[in-house]
């Protein structure tokens, strides 16, 4: 019988070599099994004296740990080994595309009227809306423009035919004077007169929508969007009107130093009629507002239209024009949109390109909101 | 309206820069929309004078000529007009000028061989004029080498926006009164001369419609020569954008232009018997000066003789009886129209003119026998002749209107504080008067002036309505609370949620071509416009489905793979009140790929039927809409596909959505490949939240124990819709059968002819204490036989 010391050098130099996990199992069963070499060792302690037994045991007992510790940690190996060969195996090429949510996206027209609500809000503004299709006593007759005003001529209405898709127009009945003729508004400003006689005074509206004009060429459309303001009160004049479109276009371009320029203007439903300017500065060719538009480099954009809401006007929606006062102002949403954000073809925002909209189009989580900005950046 | 400051500086003395003028008259509300300045276009150009010309060696209709241009050598210069001669004075362009007519830069060059240094000038390539006939010859008193610019008076042209409301700034005296008033310098009151009159006027003038025609001045000339009017005139008005024609009918252009005031002449041999402002008959035909004929009717205002119409009162004059070279006597006409009457008129004419717009914003009634004087003198010191008296018929409507004015109002109401001294002397400034307690009355040619806010305009936009300081609108107190209606709030989520979906917003128009409306119009009265823009823009959508489909189209032509396009807005129908009924919708088209080929799941992959069923589910579902207890039901319109659309319901009646495939019809209808799915959600029968809960939830508490699953394998009717079985399933117990979900459906192999395979997963939620067997046996027992209700009986 070969020594102890021997039997487990030898045996941890044959585990250090055994090839894979079988020869490991092997050597485990012929060392540690119950035949095997130290559990037959353990076995003669039982023959032997207290005293040698005492001597043994330990020894004994020692080498099987050690042959047994031996195994476990090559066993451990061996199954890292495995592991890393099958993880190896596993191996995916992630240059491949991943499969991608499409993307939607938000038009800068409903992006740009969400920015202006939440704007006006906070200043005390509700949003007001009208019907599109209107009758002409809402759409001039009201607004000061009575049937004979050259005004009404500068409109260039879209009038609806008094019959049916499927019936011929009768032209005479459309000029009679006493028939309400259905028109497509050509402007928000119908609103006004709708929501004075709804709500009466104090009012603080504003009324996005659409509109149409017969004009068609790159800045044109025949259909476009603008913004009404109303705002009618006790006291109310043109420096709260100055004060409210500086407020309001200082929070939409989200920079302080826009500075307005005031022009007497006319506009039938209102008077005084100021048309209202704002500086602008050239920046690599690009025109941008902010600043003094007299400034050198800088220069006016004529940008909306605005006045003290013309007393017959009061009248027409049932106001007194000696208790109640107010402002009221109009401006292109697309025109905003587009000076805000870049764009300069008008025609391309009623296409439906995917690409202009995947471009131009907004996240739906740029929500606009006070505290973070209404502007969503670039 | 356009003018030289040559011309304004004849009613107004003033050293004002052009680029002051230009500002002042933006500050009180002449839009000014460009200058010109015509002595830049003349860069270059120079009066020269030809030495010698002889013929070109190698070319008939050229000349070499030699040409003093005032300093150094001559200068040889090749011309190709007729009438260039030696001895002539002309205008030579100089190397570098650039040709005002074509924007041509002239180079020294040769022309068939021969040098040219520069070109001899027609008038009509220095845009003087439209005379084209050879080169400008100038006077022999015109000084060689002097700049064309200085020789020609070149003077800075302004082009400004008058306003509707101001026709007396129609005219460069008008404008001339604002920019005084406005401290640019001191106007100029005009001198009327007295007219040598001789005899009575020889033709009657009488009103026949006193409310079309208020007024009818006129006069006699006699023995008249209508050739050039004089070249100061042709300058101011060429500057101003008019063409020069004769002597006669330039001197009432001029008239207009510098006074606002339109006239008319008439040719004195064309007429017969009196003149007379009448109504035109109905059905009257006039042949007017614009080569047009014109059917008129008895709501009209003309100027007739015996023999018929010379004139559409204030619009137009006629061909036959206008000035023209032959013109020896002739008749004037200054005349105040009814402005509506006048309106009306040219609306229903469709004839726009320049007196047409003075005339019916309304020309100053007081300018009447003025008016006649000045055109008078234009005429006899350019044409000579022998003026008669005047006639007059009718008055013009020139009552002062007087109104009380309380300047504290400019500041209530213009935000301005101008004192009261400052105040009248603005008012006064512009002629108005004003009393020591404050009664205004207004000068009559100021139509615009209605009530006190005028006066407050005319005050502050003289003071600078650019002062007018910011004043913050009151704030209410407390902070802002939500103002979108519950429509808007709905609409903004839904746009959101759409958008988060993975669809692209898109707007199209309000208005399609007639056929498309019509495919989708249902029956329904359609908007039609009377005057489209064109033929594609004529109807007003009833549905949102068409101008999405065209935008789908649109992208696919351009290469695009696929479009997932939506659009929130209005349908719009006839109302039955005569109103227009405008239905807000969202609407959806997805076309195309709904996924391109990949290297993960191999071919493209179209959209389907049930794509469209995502989209309308979960848009109303994020619209409020209670989504568990709709019906989908059949109906979705001609427009879809039969077999693979539905409406959803909430009740038999009230249909929320509807989606589906469109029918191939519709595809081809509309030239776009198929298959394209839609849906359309109508978000006015979306019902409101039921309101009054405020912010908190229903209590809710997640279940201490699991749920249960069991799987029911069914063998249905082919026919046998999923949701009814999946229905009556849930209803074996309301409590416990929490959920229940369709796994598989199978048909064929092993699955008897006329049968289908539905696998129902069933969730039990138990409550405070598990299910017993017992229990769960009941329950499926009742599943079982609430699906065999259905026809469904359980596979072994």
């Amino acid at each position: 019988m070969t020594d102890l010391p021997t039997m487990q050098e030898d045996a941890l130099q044959r585990i250090e070599g055994a090839s894979d996990a079988g020869a490991l199992e092997a050597l485990r069963i012929e060392y540690l099994g119950k035949q095997g070499s130290i559990s037959a060792l353990m076995k003669t302690l039982g023959k032997m004296s207290p005293e040698e037994r005492q001597e043994q045991a330990p020894k004994i007992q020692s080498a099987r740990t050690a042959v047994a510790d031996a195994i476990a940690a090559r066993k451990e190996a061996f199954e890292a080994e495995e592991l890393e060969r099958k993880l190896a195996s596993e191996t995916l090429d992630l240059t491949l595309p991943s499969p991608t949510a499409p993307r939607g996206s938000v038009h800068p027209v409903s992006q740009v009227m969400d920015e202006l609500a939440e704007i006006f809000a906070d200043l005390g503004f509700s949003v007001a809306t009208g019907p599109e299709i209107e009758d002409d006593w809402h759409n001039f007759t009201a607004l000061n423009m009575a049937e004979t005003h050259p005004a009404r001529a500068m409109h260039d209405t879209f009038y609806c035919s008094a019959e049916g898709a499927n019936e011929a127009p009768d032209t005479a009945a459309n000029s009679a004077p006493n028939t309400r003729r259905m028109l497509l508004r050509t402007h928000t400003s119908p609103v006004q007169i709708r929501s004075m006689k709804e709500q009466g005074a104090p009012i603080r509206i504003i009324a996005p929508g659409r509109v149409y004009r017969s004009d068609s060429d790159a800045t044109h459309t025949p259909m476009f969007h603008q913004i009404e303001g109303l705002v009618v009160d006790k006291g109310i004049h043109l420096g709260h009107l100055k004060w409210t479109l500086e407020t309001f276009l200082k929070a939409f371009f989200e920079r302080d130093d826009i500075v307005l320029r005031l022009r007497p203007s006319y506009f039938p439903f209102t008077e005084p009629s100021v048309e209202v300017d704002v500086g602008w500065e050239d920046v690599n060719g690009r025109k941008v507002l902010g600043g003094d538009g007299d400034a050198p480099g800088h220069g006016w954009m004529e940008l909306l239209g605005s006045g003290m809401v013309n007393a017959r006007v009061l009248e027409f929606a049932g106001l007194d024009p000696d208790e109640w006062q107010g402002f009221a102002f109009g401006v292109g949403v697309d025109r905003l949109a587009m000076l805000k954000y870049g764009m300069d073809d008008l025609r391309v925002f009623f296409d439906g390109d995917q690409r202009w909209l995947d471009h131009y189009g907004f996240s739906p989580f740029d929500q606009p909101t006070l505290s973070a900005g209404v502007g969503a950046g670039a | 309206m356009k003018f030289s400051l040559e011309w304004l500086k004849y009613f107004l003395d003033t050293d004002a820069s052009v680029a002051d003028i230009a500002a002042a008259l933006n500050r009180i509300g002449h839009e000014v929309e460009g200058i010109e300045d015509p002595a830049e276009k003349l860069q270059g150009f120079r009066v020269a004078r030809v030495l010698t010309a002889s013929p070109h060696p190698d070319a008939d209709k050229l000349q070499v000529l030699t040409v003093d241009t005032g300093e150094g050598d001559p200068l040889q210069v090749v011309c190709g007009a007729p009438n260039a001669r030696a001895g002539m004075k002309g205008v030579l362009g100089l190397p570098g000028a650039v040709v005002p007519a074509n924007g041509m830069e002239l180079r020294k060059s040769a022309i068939r061989g021969v040098e040219s240094n520069g070109m001899m000038c027609s008038v009509r390539e220095l845009e003087l004029g439209d005379e084209q006939d050879g080169i400008i010859e100038l006077p022999e008193d015109a000084p060689v080498g002097m700049g064309m610019a200085e020789y020609h008076e070149a003077s800075p042209v302004f082009d400004v926006a008058i306003t509707p409301n101001r026709p007396d700034c129609m005219g460069v005296m008008g404008i001339a009164r604002d920019l005084a008033a406005a401290g640019l310098g001191t106007f100029r009151p005009i001198e009327i001369s007295d007219i040598a009159a001789k005899g009575d006027c020889p033709v009657e003038i009488r009103i026949d419609d006193p409310e079309g025609c208020p007024a009818f001045y006129g006069r006699v000339i006699r023995g008249v020569k209508n050739g050039s009017s004089p070249e100061w005139m042709q300058r101011r008005l060429i500057a101003a954008g008019q063409r020069p024609i004769s002597a006669l009918v330039d001197a009432t252009n001029y008239l207009m232009l510098a006074f606002g005031r339109p006239a008319h002449v008439y040719d004195l041999a064309k007429l017969s018997g009196a003149m007379v402002a009448r109504h035109a008959g109905d059905g009257e035909t006039f042949d007017a000066l614009n080569e047009k004929t014109y059917t008129l009717d008895s709501t009209m205002t003309v100027i007739a003789d015996d023999k018929g119409v010379h004139d559409i009162a204030g619009i137009m004059g006629g061909a036959h009886s206008g000035a023209s070279e032959e013109t020896t006597d002739v008749l004037l006409e200054i005349a105040y129209f009814d402005p509506e009457r006048i309106g009306v008129t040219g609306r229903k004419l469709g004839l726009a003119s320049d007196a047409r717009t003075r005339f019916e914003r309304g020309v100053d009634p007081e300018f009447l026998d003025d008016g006649l004087a000045i055109l008078t003198s234009l005429i006899t010191k350019t044409c000579g002749g022998e003026p008669t008296e005047a006639v007059r018929a009718g008055t013009p409507p020139a009552e002062a209107k007087s109104l009380t004015f309380d300047p504290s109002l400019t500041a209530r109401l213009g935000g301005l504080d101008v004192a009261n001294d400052e105040q009248r002397a603005i008012l006064e400034s512009l002629d108005f008067k004003v009393s020591d307690d404050w009664v205004v009355t207004c000068p009559p040619r100021r139509h615009d002036i209605e009530g006190p806010a005028d006066l407050v305009e005319e005050v502050v936009r003289i003071h600078g309505i650019d002062n007018v300081a910011s004043t913050p609108l009151p704030r209410r107190p407390g902070v802002a609370l939500p103002t979108a209606t519950p429509m808007q709030a709905m609409e903004r989520k839904l746009r959101r949620a759409a958008a988060a979906r993975g669809l692209n917003e898109a707007i199209t128009w309000s208005f399609l071509p007639a056929a498309e409306a019509g495919y989708f119009a249902d029956g329904a009265e359609l908007w039609v416009l009377e005057n489209p823009i064109s033929e594609d823009m004529k109807v007003m959508r009833p549905s949102l489905i068409p101008g999405l489909l065209s935008a789908a189209k649109r992208n696919a032509d351009r290469g695009a793979d696929g479009a997932r396009l939506f659009e929130i807005g209005r349908r719009y129908f006839r109302g039955a009140d005569g109103a227009s009924d405008e239905k807000p919708t969202l609407g959806v088209v997805l076309s195309g790929e709904k996924m391109q080929r990949g290297w993960a799941h191999g071919k493209a992959q179209p959209f389907d039927a049930y794509d469209a069923k995502a989209e309308a589910v979960a848009l109303l579902e994020a619209a409020g809409a209670p989504v568990a207890n709709l019906m989908v039901m059949g109906e979705a319109g001609d427009q879809f596909h039969p077999g693979q659309s539905a409406t959803l319901r909430l009740g038999p009646k009230n249909v929320l959505a509807r989606f589906g495939a469109l029918h191939p019809n519709t595809c081809r209808a509309f030239d776009v490949d198929g298959p394209v799915m839609a849906a359309e959600i109508f978000l006015d029968a979306i019902p409101a939240k039921k309101s009054g809960g405020g912010f908190a939830r229903a209590a809710y508490a997640p279940p201490a124990l699991q749920a249960v699953t069991r799987d029911f394998a069914f063998l249905v009717p082919a026919d046998l819709a999923a949701g009814d079985l999946v229905k009556a399933v849930r209803g074996a117990d309301k409590k416990a059968v929490v959920d229940a979900r369709v796994f598989d459906v199978f048909a064929g192999q092993g699955v008897p002819e006329g049968k289908k395979s539905v696998a129902v997963e069933v969730i039990l939620q138990p409550g405070d204490k598990s299910f017993t067997d017992e229990e769960i046996k009941a329950i499926s027992d009742r599943v079982v036989g609430n699906a065999a209700k259905q026809g469904a009986e359980l596979r072994g």
